[in-house]
């Protein structure tokens, strides 16, 4: 009987205490760190719950380079090699919309054949880019075939923007005024190849993996990110067209020969993960249809490249453009006082601006999701650190 | 939207607000410095000319003497538009920049920014801010911030870019926050904080965000902090 | 005549010819069979720093298999991995973590420092915020050079690395 009540009353003085336990206690704090079994980086910090995510926090920084600050040292020539590194497989479209702002301050005008070479590298690089997230995003769930077919296509591509330009990922093609150098013989036959082989592959791309059944479980319905929130949160790219806003600057700015191609924004309605992960799959094949328009229209002949001084200088003033690139609009404010280097450069990448809708998202969804929201949102944090 | 008439008055009444004709100077120390900015601050297509008077203004398509064009051949007449509106809900307050195609530039002070931005969101359909920037001018001892505004929801407005522009005093700079207006500044306006050191009142995290944790020195967009060897 | 050898001159140098003996017939090629078993199993740590990354991935692709050399890029933890690539540049905040996570591997470890900002701190150098080369953090192995390196040029140098480790001794 002692004992019995002895149990009774220590049973009593847990339960007690079981109760008396604080909701701090409760939660536990997981630092999703800077080196983990994904992509690196990157760091955000939950707050657990179980299994339900309460409150993130990021943590970017990590490969913060102080690229603006370098900027105001160099001029506007040597700004490219180190301005194409924080998206290095993207390096025409942040060197794209650098170039637009500089000949803007400049007044540099571009020749015509010039401004076909530099959409056709854009759209390019924007394959190049998408199939890496894709790669990286087949790992992220662990369906490795969408890691190895996506980094195999890529490698034709960068065979083409090698033979272009004569480096695998960091081109330094685009400068204020043009390209570096014409295309060489037999380019446009080898491009054309390329993209009809990629159509069909593209096919095969949506039945391993937007029609895979588990991934359709994984990334449907997870993550919605609403119209209303995305605009106010100010995203931008393929997430933005993810949640029903057809916006894309090569349509609403169109920026050099734009004007002239016949495309279609994609967008798609559901605002979820897989809406995410499908429009920029969308969109590289529209990208194909703008790729051979764009070899079509080109003029046979012409020059590439304006003719440049050494250090190409304009009259103070300040220039913004903005050029869609693989994540979203990517714009350079430059803010020149009339000497050769510039007196203040702003990068607004679309990572960072992204980067707002993850603790936005994360919150009240479950830590096996985490992945999916996580690279669907299209964050490289290279460039968001810049 | 109601454009304005495209008359000589209204040209005079959107510009004659910028320098020195008004008596109530809002930016004393601000107005010689854009006054001489604005002859400078042209692009190729509006440059003005040598002989014109130091207050002619960027943007204007022809001198003072010959007839203003009409909207079909006046390429910026929307932007003009959209500038006469704010003028007249502002007066004085707001002083344009520049127009140029698609782009507008406004100055305000920083009592006055959250008033415009409101202004702008609702009335007029800039429904996020795309950027913000801060920019370290030594030589008038000032820091300025400007705001890239665009529109997703308007379509005549998509490719709009309406970038709002405050200057505060450069020792002890506070700003007020646009984080109730417009969600999407918070991190940008964070990053300014730390590269900068400017203070944003109402934003709930004056912090550093990408620096290192031990960072100890000067905000380093500064023009004082020198890169190691420069 | 087990007499003689066992006084204690003898028994010294009997001694010291076994060892001899026992080091050709066992060391040897039980370290060859060690490090035949280490080369070809180099696990590196996930830890991509910066825009060499994009190159270490590509190294993986179908194209420049780097799964033939045992290298296998996705896994889980790195408690169980010996190779340590230093993708890129290291910036001073994330110095530390990267000290961490190479004390947090187990022995033996290597380090391939990949790209140029690795090394010296590249086109980098003069950033506030960058470190000058990485081996003054932790011990390099094998530089591999390069803005990015081809992967090409990091397949070379993880073969640098296997003729480094053919011929260390094992501990």
């Amino acid at each position: 009987m002692a004992d019995l009540e002895d149990r009774i009353r220590e049973s009593q003085r847990m339960g007690i205490q079981i109760a008396k336990e604080s909701e701090d206690d409760r939660l536990m704090t997981l630092s999703v760190g800077p080196q983990h079994p994904g992509s690196g980086h990157f760091r955000f910090v939950v707050k657990l719950d179980g299994d339900y995510i309460v409150h993130c926090d990021p943590d970017p920084g990590y490969v913060h380079r102080g690229e603006e600050k370098m900027c105001e040292y160099r001029n506007f020539i040597q700004n490219i090699p180190h301005l194409e590194r924080p998206v290095i497989h993207d390096s025409t479209n942040i060197t794209y919309s650098y170039s637009l702002a500089v000949e803007e301050l400049t007044g540099i005008q571009v020749p015509r054949r010039g401004q076909f070479i530099r959409a056709i590298a854009s759209e390019l690089n924007r394959q190049i880019y998408t199939l890496y997230w894709l790669a990286i995003y087949g790992i992220f769930l662990g369906h490795s075939t969408m890691f190895m077919w996506p980094a195999g296509d890529r490698e034709l591509f960068i065979d083409l923007m090698e033979a272009l330009t004569g480096a695998r990922v960091t081109h330094a093609f685009n400068i204020p005024g043009g390209v570096r150098n014409d295309i060489p013989n037999g380019f446009k036959d080898k491009c054309l190849r390329q993209i009809t082989y990629y159509e069909k592959r593209l096919k095969e791309y949506e039945d391993i993996f937007y029609n895979n059944p588990l991934v359709r479980q994984r990334t449907e319905g997870v993550g919605i990110l609403t119209k209303e929130d995305a605009i106010n949160l100010g995203v931008t790219g393929s997430v933005l067209r993810a949640s029903g806003v057809p916006y894309d600057i090569r349509k609403a700015e169109p920026y050099d020969v734009y004007n002239e191609i016949d495309f279609k924004v994609q967008y798609m309605q559901t605002a979820d993960s897989f809406a995410r992960a499908y429009v920029p799959f969308l969109d590289m094949r529209e990208s194909c249809h703008i790729v051979r328009q764009l070899l079509d229209k080109m003029p046979e002949s012409g020059e590439v490249r304006a003719k440049l001084q050494a250090n190409p200088r304009g009259p103070p003033g300040e220039a913004y453009r903005r050029v869609e690139s693989g994540r979203g609009a990517l714009g350079y404010y430059i803010i020149s006082d009339g000497t050769p280097k510039p007196y203040r450069v702003k990068i607004s990448v679309g990572s960072f601006r992204n980067m707002l809708a993850l603790p936005h998202l994360l919150v009240g969804a479950k830590m096996g999701d985490m992945p999916v929201i996580y690279w669907a949102l299209n964050y490289w944090p290279v460039e968001a650190d810049r | 939207m109601i454009l304005p008439t495209h008359s000589q008055d209204s040209y005079d009444r959107y510009y004659m607000v910028t320098i020195g004709v008004n008596n109530t100077k809002p930016w004393p120390l601000l107005l010689p410095i854009y006054a001489t900015r604005q002859i400078q601050l042209s692009n190729s297509t509006y440059r003005s000319s040598s002989n014109s008077p130091p207050t002619d203004i960027v943007g204007r398509p022809s001198p003072p003497s010959k007839p203003a064009l009409s909207p079909e051949q006046d390429p910026v007449a929307f932007e003009k538009g959209i500038a006469g509106e704010i003028l007249v809900k502002f007066g004085q307050l707001a002083h344009i920049i520049f127009i140029k195609h698609l782009r507008i530039k406004i100055a305000v002070e920083p009592s006055n920014i959250i008033r415009l931005a409101t202004y702008l969101r609702d009335r007029l359909g800039f429904d996020h801010a795309e950027s913000v920037t801060g920019t370290d001018y030594p030589k008038d001892n000032q820091v300025e911030v400007v705001y890239h505004l665009g529109s997703y929801t308007r379509q005549d407005l998509a490719g709009q870019v309406i970038s709002v522009a405050t200057r505060t005093n450069r020792d002890d700079p506070t700003l007020p926050s646009l984080i109730g207006v417009y969600k999407s500044v918070e991190y940008h306006e964070r990053e300014i904080f730390e590269m900068l050191g400017i203070y944003f009142e109402g934003h709930p995290r004056n912090e550093r965000f990408l620096l290192p944790e031990d960072w100890a020195d000067i905000p380093p967009l500064r023009k004082e902090f020198r890169i190691k060897g420069r | 005549m087990l007499k003689e050898l066992i006084n204690p001159a003898q028994f010294n140098i009997m001694v010291g010819k076994l060892g001899d003996v026992l080091v050709k017939a066992l060391d040897k090629p039980l370290g060859y069979a060690i490090n035949w078993g280490r080369i070809w199993s180099l696990w590196p740590v996930h830890l991509e720093t910066a825009c060499c990354s994009v190159e270490f991935g590509a190294a993986s692709s179908p194209r420049y298999d780097v799964e033939r050399f045992g290298i296998i890029e996705a896994f889980g933890s790195l408690r169980q991995c010996d190779l340590i690539v230093v993708q890129g540049t290291v910036t001073r905040k994330m110095a530390p973590r990267l000290r961490m996570v190479y004390d947090q591997m187990p022995d033996p470890k290597y380090v391939i420092a990949m790209g140029a900002c690795a090394i010296t701190g590249g086109l980098y150098v003069d950033s506030y915020n960058v470190l000058p080369g990485v081996d003054g953090i932790i011990p390099v192995d094998v530089y591999v050079p390069g803005c990015p390196p081809r992967p090409e040029t990091l397949i070379q140098g993880t073969m640098l690395l296997q003729e480094k480790l053919k011929v260390s001794k094992i501990k």
